[in-house]
């Protein structure tokens, strides 16, 4: 039973997978100059790369990639010329209209059957990932079992876990420079994107359902794993919900409420664009709820990280309400023993999350400058290209490509470890000022290693608690998972007076535990 | 002055960087087994895929340089106590100023027709898990004689490749030299679930094997026959002191040692599982092989090695195991058979595996040991009731504080004091009360 229900569940997933992976490769796509409109170019803009797109219009391409790369190339010839002329309210900035206009070309089997293709490619797989998890709920005794983690192929790096880490490279790298190659897929979230903020769907649209997604499934395996332990499936769930509500369905539907759309639970600097020029602006001229919601990021960030994570630790956040801890907790949970322990990478860690947490505080802080000034320039440098290259290095290439897709390969928090400046921000609140531990329990270590071996932050945990010392490090996200997976009961996550919290190590050698003086 | 410690376990590793943290001497850690120190008691996730060999190393290799603790891979051969000098089986030697033996344990063996067959073999060494990891390929069942710690492990571990065991234990209760036939049952049930089988009261008579040598079943003195590949024995371990017999040292089961871990020879001193107290502290076992009172002793000889004669206090007793998933832990004293001057309270969870028992003198009142069963409790309080003499009403009273549990997990103090109450011990309990204010913000 247990077995057949796993293969149905496996067979259902790789099989929607093999379909969502060959969709972009379908076609026909077919041009017409009417898909101009509704790509955000102003009508001389249509009309200019209208003129230049005529000979394509009727044409047969197989593939949206011939397509992509026609409309582009046009697109950019074009530009060279507008710019040459400086004609410069022609020039074509964004790279929307090519992936807007290829996605409105496509006129193969899925057009028209959108719904059914979503069906089958992406609630077939969720389905059988989850008919997949439903059996282990009744395997064994409750409790960890993280039998044959180092065996597995998935979990240690082996052949499974590179093409993994591989395909979600590609994905991360085709999402943010590439959407115009995936239209076919896009366009399957159309009918539920009509549903929820009644327009078409975008590759965010896309890649906010297939993360939530995950973020459920996943999070189903979670309660089965350690359905023994209620502090994992009570954070489990706060995640889930964190993410479906307030990251995916709550910034939608006030889109289809003309709106601004607004994470409520984002704060800068994870949320690095809060306080762009157009942020600010869309929210001031958003009326009451604008203004509300300006107030409500700025109380967060000012109030609400240093209060929460005095109280509680940053775990308030990084596992229990955080879209990137969301992903990391259950997607990212099968990894979690691939971060690197070594007191070399905790060396590298502080020095480039605090970079990081520095970078964004600048970029904002030259944001801000032209915001009140007007002026572009910070001596030299223009606040802009700073901005830019924050979005590109930071937004993009670190907190995704690196951040999601290397989870097979280095653990499940490269981003939240050596990249969130956010999660620097909370560690310095948790590091000198929080009631937050985790308490070592007098001398019942037996160093076994279980602990930092699955501490997803590359914590060294045993390193204190063989040594009876509490853990306060500002990385640790508060999982529990160091906890759960002792074999001893030597590790309490805790919130208690401040005094004392970092322990003193022990001597055991007079007199049973004792604290060393 | 150099100091040689032979054996790289947890009492040679904690008396290293103990006499380091005291002093500048030499340091030079022996062993045959291993290039580094590592945890022995990790060596079932290793087989169970948990973990792999580095993570089992509770320094990283490092470690050993900055400190300058040398390590060195030999086995010793024989050790000239007149000229202070070690002699390895490659031949070479080593002088010493100090040399302290921590040669640890190595499984009992027994006297069974047949017991040297192939697939047979206890579970102590790097050397044991990597036999273990290459006779189990292909094992479909297997038997382990003994129920001890090792035993339930190397089941843990077997099942976690589908492997068929089933365990032969001589007590009439699982663990039955040291737990009350409650705690044993429970255990017992756990490991049904968990489709181990277990059988009471036999032992093993004969091992037959198969034509290439190999284990393929056992027959017990009860007459039971069984199939098998691999057969483990888990009947206890013994002082490692084989290499030590017929020289100057003076060796009973182990070691003898003083209350300074000093043997009778000048400059020798001996600590960890190889040892037995010629005056064992009081309450105290002259052999106690965990990990734990390893640590200590070696952290103890430090002491006196570098000339600060410090005498073994091994304070408040208390150990932890793991039984596949139910975690047990004792403080102080709690006995497999209850003494006429005991009292005792046993609860046990209607729903989940969990169990407590707390046990106090009948006379005084005053509280002398707790265990539990899949509840944790803080190490701290429960040895400050012991060595305070709390009575058990002021110890329970204050049960809240010792709840070592993660947070969330359902409460087991209200129903465990509902229960004390209905059994009229003679007196109330009264809980500390904590308010919803308090819970929410600690």
């Amino acid at each position: 039973m247990g077995k057949g229900l796993k293969f149905l569940g496996l067979s259902m997933l790789l099989a929607g997978l093999a379909l969502f992976i060959s969709l972009p490769f379908s076609g026909p796509f077919v041009w017409d100059n009417s898909y101009l409109q509704n790509t955000g170019l102003s009508e001389a803009q249509q009309e200019s790369l209208g003129e230049r797109l005529a000979d394509l219009e009727g044409r047969l391409f197989f593939t949206g990639f011939e397509l992509a790369n026609e409309i582009s190339q046009t697109k950019e010839i074009l530009n060279e010329e507008l710019k040459a002329t400086e004609e410069w309210d022609l020039v074509i900035w964004s790279n929307d209209v090519v992936w807007q206009g290829t996605k409105a070309s496509y006129q193969g089997l899925a057009k028209g059957n959108e719904l059914l293709f979503f069906i089958l490619c992406i609630l077939m797989p969720s389905i059988g990932g989850f008919l997949y998890i439903l059996p282990s709920f009744k395997e064994g005794t409750p409790g960890i079992k993280n039998n044959g983690t180092f065996h597995s192929d998935m979990k240690n790096r082996g052949w499974v876990g590179i093409l993994t880490g591989t395909m979600l490279i590609l994905f991360y790298i085709i999402l943010y420079w590439f959407p115009q190659y995936i239209t076919p897929l896009i366009s399957l979230f159309d009918p539920l994107s009509e549903v929820l903020n009644g327009g078409p769907a975008s590759q965010w649209f896309l890649y906010g359902t297939l993360y939530t997604l995950a973020i459920i499934v996943m999070g189903i395996r979670m309660f089965s794993k350690y359905r023994h332990s209620r502090y994992h499936q009570i954070r489990t769930a706060s995640l889930m919900f964190f993410q479906t509500a307030f990251a995916f369905l709550i910034p939608e539907i006030l889109v289809r409420l003309n709106k601004p759309y607004f994470d409520f639970k984002n704060i800068w600097p994870l949320d690095y664009d809060f306080f762009d020029a157009w942020h600010i602006n869309m929210l001031q001229e958003a009326g009451g709820l604008g203004i509300f919601m300006l107030a409500w990021g700025l109380t967060l960030m000012i109030i609400g990280v240093p209060l929460f994570t005095y109280l509680y630790g940053k775990r308030w956040y990084c596992s229990w309400v955080c879209g990137c801890g969301g992903l990391a907790e259950t997607l990212g949970d099968p990894y979690r023993q691939l971060s690197d322990k070594s007191l070399k990478a905790w060396k590298y860690e502080r020095v480039i999350v605090h970079s990081v947490l520095v970078f964004a505080v600048l970029m904002t802080a030259g944001v801000l400058y032209t915001y009140f000034t007007g002026s572009d320039r910070v001596f030299w440098l223009s606040t802009n290209d700073v901005r830019q290259t924050y979005g590109f290095m930071i937004g993009s290439i670190f907190a995704g490509v690196v951040g999601t897709g290397f989870y097979p390969l280095m653990g499940n928090r490269v981003w939240c470890r050596f990249g969130c400046p956010l999660a620097a921000y909370l560690g310095l609140v948790q590091r000198f000022k929080s009631r937050f531990r985790i308490t070592t329990n007098g001398g019942q270590c037996i160093s076994c290693g279980n602990c930092s071996t699955y501490c997803e932050m590359g914590i060294d945990v045993r390193w204190y608690a063989q040594r009876g010392q509490n853990i306060v490090r500002s990385s640790c996200v508060g999982c529990g998972v160091c906890s759960s997976v002792c074999p001893r009961g030597v590790l309490k996550l805790e919130n208690n007076e401040e005094e004392g919290r970092f322990g003193k190590p022990i001597e055991i050698g007079e007199e049973g535990f004792r604290v060393h003086v | 002055m150099n100091v040689v410690i032979i054996g790289n376990g947890i009492a040679g590793i904690s008396a290293a960087r103990q006499i380091r943290k005291l002093s500048d001497h030499s340091i030079t850690v022996i062993s045959g087994e291993s290039d580094h120190f590592f945890s022995r008691t990790a060596l079932m996730y290793l087989y169970m895929g948990h973990m792999e060999y580095k993570h089992i190393k509770p320094y990283e290799d490092w470690f050993w340089d900055k400190n300058r603790i040398q390590l060195k891979r030999a086995w010793v051969s024989n050790i000239d106590f007149e000229k202070q000098l070690l002699q390895f089986e490659n031949g070479e030697n080593l002088p010493y100023d100090k040399l302290l033996l921590a040669t640890g344990s190595k499984p009992h063996e027994l006297p069974v027709p047949g017991i040297e067959a192939g697939g047979v073999q206890g579970l102590y060494s790097l050397q044991d898990l990597e036999q273990m990891e290459a006779t189990t390929v292909g094992v479909n069942q297997a038997v382990i004689i003994g129920g001890g710690l090792i035993g339930i492990e190397m089941a843990e571990m077997l099942h976690s490749r589908g492997v068929e065991v089933t365990i032969i234990i001589r007590e009439s209760h699982y663990w039955g030299n040291v737990l009350p036939a409650e705690e044993g049952n429970l255990i017992a049930k756990h490991i049904a679930e968990n489709h181990v089988k277990l059988i009471r009261e036999d032992e093993l008579a004969e091992v037959f094997k198969d034509d290439a040598g190999n284990v393929k079943g056992i027959r017990t003195k009860n007459g039971n026959q069984l199939d098998c590949q691999f057969l483990g024995i888990s009947v206890g371990v013994m002082p490692n002191i084989e290499f030590l017999k017929n020289s100057a040292l003076e060796t009973n089961r182990g070691i003898m040692v003083n209350e300074f871990l000093e043997t009778n020879i000048p400059n020798v001193y001996a600590a960890g599982d190889c040892i037995e107290h010629r005056n064992a502290p009081v309450g105290r076992n002259p052999i106690e092989q965990v990990w734990y009172t390893g640590r200590i002793m070696g952290e103890t000889v430090a002491h006196t090695i570098n000339g600060n004669r410090r005498s073994y206090k091994p304070g408040i007793w208390f150990n932890s195991a793991k039984f596949f998933d139910i975690e047990y832990q004792v403080y102080g004293l709690v006995p497999n058979k209850i003494s006429p001057d005991l009292a005792q309270f046993y609860w046990e969870d209607s729903k989940e595996p969990r169990a407590i028992r707390v046990v106090w003198n009948k006379e005084t009142m005053i509280f002398l040991g707790i265990h539990s069963f899949g509840i944790r409790l803080r190490h701290e309080q429960c040895e400050e009731w012991i060595e305070k003499k709390f009575t058990i009403d002021k110890a329970l009273s204050r049960l809240q504080k010792a709840a070592f549990d993660a947070e969330f997990t359902k409460q087991w103090i209200p129903s465990f004091l509902e229960e004390f109450q209905k059994t009229n011990l003679g007196f109330a309990v009264q809980q500390e009360a904590k308010g919803l204010f308090a819970r929410i913000f600690g």
